[in-house]
């Protein structure tokens, strides 16, 4: 029988958009399953969910470790910023670390587990705790042969949790053909969440799901989530936060020209921004003129680049008469290198967070999400680049996203789920012709501005980025035909070279 | 059966001169009460003059449950000799008690 209750009463557990995806929390005076294999982050979920509900909720928290030291328990958790033990010495966190060590233990005759109800009893009396975590109460399935005697009595555990009021979350095993190794699912009726730690390609992403969650309504999709320097923060696709402000300030891009083409004034601040192009037709030179101009405005810009050192963009751009160093020394620009491959894109998105949060920039350039986008598959990518976009946009922080798009692949496909998270789209195409490279840019979207349609030609000068004339001036008719493109090109050359 | 104390002796071991058992129950349920019974006839007979029961109720005492790492009840402990040995059950079988705790019944049964 369900009663009204189940439907409304939740704790929160304060993980980052866990409370989203299960509608508000764990059930309230229940006991949720965490299963999943070994290092998919169930221990940390736990301690998570103790920590902010002694922070942020007022609720103190027993922890119950069957597997680790609270001595290792507090070493896991200080590089996400938890001080366990400053917790415990202000009586609101009680870690008992019990041992079940076979090899000592001999069994003879009836017993019970009324021990451990003993010492759960006298930890959670003692700091009036409302939150327990059994970490993992599977150990004793290992530990004690009598299996009857310990189903029997973790029936009566579930039970005893549920008579105290108290909010628990097992954790368990992932076991073959069922959830937990030993069934624990069988005893937990309320909540079961399952978390999955997939290696791709030899990188790793985390995902969480809803498996059950009686009496309420709650995301049943997979999650992905991130566990980075601030916890675990999990990525709900539909928490996609449409509420922030949209700025009427507008921004230069720093080349006069593609300013004159939205409107004479640049795009909105905290507006995303796409460039894609195929390779060697200036998208960081773009992006770069983009950063330097806000340095010029005294705005902080922030750099990821997933392809080249920060000396090797200095002096590339140094070429295009683009003098980056000043605004290095000064303490504005701000760069971050690192290769794509290095770390699966949850770690990339947790630790672009990291810095983005540390460098408290006004614009921020990734160059290029491509490389992101091949380390895993589309549907990951999109949701966390949502997300990421989602946070730029909050912080009021205009970005700009190079794309690297090589025609007719699986990337142009890729491009346009990209794009529609994206409020504006410039596009930069490489012409060949007689021998000849060029490249035109056009802007095929800028949302909540009159934009240019034309196709203007894309000059790298040694003073920083001109746009030439329409890509279509000066030719006698409206072929589109690459021949034609050149020919306008080299119009336009002809042009500049007077 | 011939005298245990002989026995023992014939084995050569130093045999340990005192058995600091400790046993860990919660309220005067039939399993505790059936445990202290088993434990003191088995000492009686095995270790008569060596022992020394100690009862721990974790209904008043619960923090020393903490201290042994107490999961069980009834669990008897063996202070010592050392190492520390843990049984847990009613204590009803003899001989598993004898060797949880180590006195060694297999010298007693020996030809």
């Amino acid at each position: 029988m369900r009663s009204i209750k189940n439907f409304l009463s939740k704790t929160p557990t304060g993980i980052e958009g866990l409370d989203e995806v299960t509608n508000g929390g764990l059930p309230a005076g229940r006991t949720t399953l965490v299963c999943g294999s070994a290092g998919s982050g169930k221990t940390v979920l736990g301690l998570e969910f103790l920590v902010h509900g002694i922070e942020e909720y007022g609720e103190p928290g027993v922890f119950v470790a069957f597997e680790e030291t609270e001595k290792d328990l507090r070493q896991n958790v200080a590089s996400f910023g938890y001080d366990l033990e400053k917790l415990q010495d202000e009586g609101k966190l009680s870690i008992d670390h019990i041992v079940i060590e076979r090899s000592e233990i001999e069994e003879t005759g009836e017993y019970d587990l009324e021990g451990l109800f003993i010492r759960l009893g006298c930890a959670v009396d003692a700091i009036g705790a409302k939150r327990v975590v059994l970490d993992t109460i599977e150990v004793l399935f290992s530990g004690l042969k009598n299996q009857q005697i310990i189903r029997a009595e973790l029936r009566r555990l579930f039970r005893w949790l549920k008579d105290r009021g108290l909010t628990a979350i097992v954790t368990g095993e992932r076991g073959d053909g069922q959830l937990t190794r030993y069934g624990l699912e069988e005893y937990v009726a309320d909540c079961v969440i399952l978390l999955d730690h997939r290696v791709t390609e030899q990188l790793s992403t985390r995902r969480l799901r809803i498996v059950k969650y009686r009496g309420s309504l709650h995301g049943t999709d997979e999650y992905p989530f991130l566990m980075g320097e601030d916890g675990i923060s999990v990525l709900p696709i539909t928490s996609v936060g449409l509420t922030h402000t949209a700025s009427k300030e507008r921004i230069s891009t720093g080349v006069a020209d593609l300013d004159g083409m939205v409107g004479g004034k640049g795009f909105y601040r905290g507006s995303s921004i796409l460039v894609s192009g195929t390779a060697g037709t200036g998208k960081s030179s773009l992006s770069m003129t983009f950063l330097k101009a806000a340095c010029e405005r005294g705005e902080r810009a922030l750099y990821f680049s997933f392809e080249e050192s920060k000396d090797q963009v200095i002096r590339n751009m140094a070429s295009i008469g683009l003098d980056l160093k000043p605004w290095i020394d000064k303490g504005l620009l701000h760069f971050h290198n690192v290769r794509p491959s290095s770390l699966g894109l949850e770690a990339h998105l947790a630790s672009m967070h990291q810095i983005i949060k540390r460098v408290d920039p006004k614009v921020v350039v990734v160059d290029p999400i491509t490389n992101l986008i091949s380390s895993t598959d589309n549907s990951g990518v999109k949701s966390m680049l949502t997300r990421l976009v989602d946070f730029l946009k909050m912080k009021q922080i205009t970005a700009m996203f190079t794309h690297l798009s090589s025609d007719g692949t699986a990337l142009e496909s890729m491009e346009e789920k990209v794009s529609s998270i994206m409020d504006a789209w410039i596009l930069l195409r490489d012409v060949e012709h007689e021998g000849q490279r060029s490249c035109a840019l056009y802007v095929l979207k800028s949302r909540g501005m009159a934009h240019s349609r034309e196709m203007r030609d894309f000059v790298l000068t040694d003073h920083g980025i001109r746009l030439g004339d329409n890509y279509m001036k000066g030719r006698n008719s409206g072929k589109k035909q690459h021949g034609a493109h050149a020919g306008a090109k080299r119009a336009s050359s002809v042009k500049r070279a007077r | 059966m011939a005298g245990h104390a002989e026995k023992r002796q014939l084995e050569g071991q130093a045999k340990p001169e005192r058995w600091m058992l400790r046993l860990y129950v919660a309220g005067q349920t039939p399993k505790s009460v059936a445990a202290f019974t088993n434990l003191k006839r088995i000492c009686e007979k095995h270790l008569a003059g060596q022992y020394q029961i100690e009862v721990v109720d974790l209904l008043v005492n619960p923090k020393l449950a903490k201290g042994d790492q107490i999961i069980a009840v009834p669990t008897l402990v063996r202070q010592l000799p050392v190492p520390i040995k843990k049984i847990i059950g009613d204590l009803a079988d003899e001989e598993r008690v004898l060797v949880g705790i180590d006195v060694r019944p297999a010298a007693h049964t020996g030809v």
